[in-house]
């Protein structure tokens, strides 16, 4: 079909757009790569700059005092726990939400939907969310990571369109075979629901595990509660402010100072706190759309 | 042709309407899914609408340590302080500068990446750049603004290549000087989010009927006319869908890069909306004035839904309400 055209246009077109790509692709990946080059060499070495695309001075030094660092361990713990928590809470009550919205004899149907749709336009706000999380005890508390965040609207319709294109016959031969409606979603629907599900699990365990506001704004007292994140936050804004002060790698193994710095120990926690979902996104890519699926906001 | 489409809709399989009465027996039998969604209902009332109540706190001179019965009323004053605030007149036009560039920087590159992702005939390649161009995405806003800082550092890669380049003979100092200021957040977003945006444009163009490219073919349309012709007018209603959406986010200019990239330098550039609330209501502890703020926002937000949702209508577009 495309041959038709001939000529020398087809050439020139391809290789221009071949070309765009591959700067694309540079451009996308030479600062992670950067980053990565950065972790494994020795810090004192980095300084003198010029490191591209080889460390220069291999050393495993950044992440052995990251490891060693108790401040960061329990981060990437905190971090860990609050993302496994939030991902399953959020699948299992979204998905089973979504299933009692979708059936459509339920007579709490209409009001129920409308009400959570509605919390997609408005915000109350930093202040009057922050009073709340203060009258209901949630400052400087594990849960305020997990508990303000169990459901969103946007998941919640994208879920609940995936359970409209299942066959309403399988429902109701469940229903004749004597199962209850909690049955049916645990049994039936969830399992059918995997596809948009694995996207929709990916969305929220990035969304939690990148999270740093909540940390920063509601648990910043509580040292032990800090997140991966927020540690990183804190290590860039000191060394943007004070560069290369040895007392911002504070608490992270001083006694390396020859060979870590700041700069060096920042570039091995990006890594570490972004590995972990470049891992698993690339699998998970068929199904991206489905999860992102905007058209279906609209009733 | 909108009208014809809806006129048609009724031939859908119909739909069995099992409509039921408010009973007591309705209520028993469906107590199943009772038990599944009043719960969360209950749940998000308190979390998401119960906050609400404490945008009173913007028409009161609010103090924590009074009662709600004891707190002084003052109306409109902490809207009105913040309209003649110097301040706030500058945290707004940062957060609309920087939205509008990120709105139109965002949507025109996604569309005219897709269009290019859109004409590579080879699937392993095109999945391999797509899986790539994702990559940013996943990565938290600490991370790119971390990386960004670093390539924009005056001995970054940046200045590294315009040196090289000869296009600049000393290092530029990006984030010291206000005027690059709204250029790098919209570099950075699309940095970020350039591979991600293009998701949705690709897969409404996978579902245009390939019979109008071989028509076009025939006739002896090029590339760019099937493009203009064909391929735009074909994920209009896309485009139309997420620029509502985005229209209502026009004060969300994000509150991340700018906290994490500005610094005191910087600041008459860099403050946005959600910062300011941060600083006057955390900070300092002004909480009516940084709720009056918060609530502007959330007002201005919904009315440019309305708006842009309307004027769709008016346009005979696609509408998200």
């Amino acid at each position: 079909m495309m041959r038709k055209q001939g000529g020398i246009e087809p050439l020139v077109f391809h290789t221009l757009n071949t070309l765009f790509m591959i700067i694309l692709v540079i451009v996308t990946l030479y600062p992670f790569l950067n980053t990565i080059v950065v972790s494994f060499n020795a810090g004192n070495d980095t300084i003198r700059g010029g490191l591209y695309l080889w460390p220069r001075q291999f050393t495993l030094q950044n992440y052995k005092a990251v490891f060693a660092s108790g401040t960061i361990y329990d981060a990437f713990m905190i971090s860990v726990a609050r993302t496994v928590l939030s991902t399953i809470l959020n699948i299992f009550l979204t998905t089973m939400l979504a299933y009692a919205i979708s059936r459509r004899e339920y007579i709490f149907r209409k009001p129920i939907t409308a009400i959570f749709v509605l919390t997609m336009y408005f915000n109350a706000g930093l202040i009057p969310n922050y009073f709340l999380m203060k009258d209901l005890h949630l400052l400087n508390n594990f849960l305020v990571y997990v508990l303000p965040s169990m459901i969103s609207a946007f998941n919640l319709i994208v879920i609940r369109t995936y359970i409209g294109t299942i066959s309403e016959s399988l429902v109701e031969s469940a229903r004749i075979d004597g199962a209850g409606d909690f049955k049916i979603f645990w049994r039936l629907i969830f399992p059918l629901c995997k596809p948009v599900l694995a996207t929709i699990a990916l969305f929220v365990a990035v969304g939690a595990w990148n999270s740093w506001f909540d940390a920063f704004i509601y648990t910043s007292s509580r040292q032990e509660l800090s997140t991966l994140q927020y540690e990183l936050m804190k290590l860039l804004s000191s060394s943007m402010n004070a560069n290369s002060n040895p007392a911002v790698a504070n608490g992270v193994g001083m006694e390396h100072m020859t060979q870590v710095t700041p700069i060096s120990i920042r570039a091995a926690i990006t890594i570490v706190a972004s590995v972990p979902i470049l891992l698993v996104y690339p699998f998970m890519q068929k199904y991206f759309v489905v999860g992102l699926n905007v058209g279906s906001v609209k009733e | 042709m909108e009208e014809i489409v809806t006129e048609a809709r009724p031939l859908k399989p119909p739909v069995k309407r099992q409509r039921r009465r408010w009973s007591w027996n309705t209520v028993k039998e469906q107590r199943q899914l009772i038990y599944m969604s009043v719960p969360l209902l209950a749940y998000i009332i308190l979390f998401a609408y119960v906050p609400v109540t404490g945008w009173t706190m913007a028409f009161q001179d609010y103090k924590p340590a009074l009662s709600f019965g004891e707190q002084t009323w003052v109306g409109f004053k902490h809207f009105q302080f913040l309209f003649t605030d110097d301040n706030f007149m500058r945290v707004l036009r940062n957060t609309l500068a920087m939205s509008i560039i990120n709105l139109v920087l965002g949507f025109v590159t996604a569309i005219i990446l897709a269009l290019l992702l859109n004409e590579i005939k080879k699937t392993f390649w095109k999945r391999t750049v797509q899986t790539i161009s994702y990559l940013p995405h996943f990565l938290s806003w600490i991370i790119v603004t971390g990386i960004v800082a670093t390539s924009l550092a005056s001995d970054g890669i940046i200045n590294d290549l315009l040196m090289k380049l000869n296009l600049i003979d000393k290092p530029i100092i990006w984030l010291s000087e206000g005027k690059y200021f709204w250029g790098v957040v919209g570099a950075s977003h699309v940095w970020k989010e350039l591979g991600w945006n293009t998701i949705i444009y690709l897969a409404a163009m996978s579902s245009i009927d390939p019979a109008l490219y071989e028509a076009a073919d025939i006739d002896g349309a090029n590339r760019y006319h099937k493009m203009w012709s064909i391929t735009l007018p074909g994920i209009r209603p896309t485009i139309v869908i997420l620029l509502i959406m985005s229209v209502g986010h026009i004060l969300e200019a994000g509150f991340e890069v700018q906290y994490l990239l500005g610094n005191g330098l910087i600041m008459d550039w860099s403050e946005t909306i959600d910062i300011f609330v941060l600083k006057y209501g955390i900070a300092q502890g002004n909480y009516s004035l940084a709720t009056a703020g918060g609530i502007f926002k959330t007002f201005v937000s919904i009315t440019m839904l309305l708006l842009a949702n309307w004027t769709a209508k008016r346009l005979g577009e696609e509408r998200l309400l």
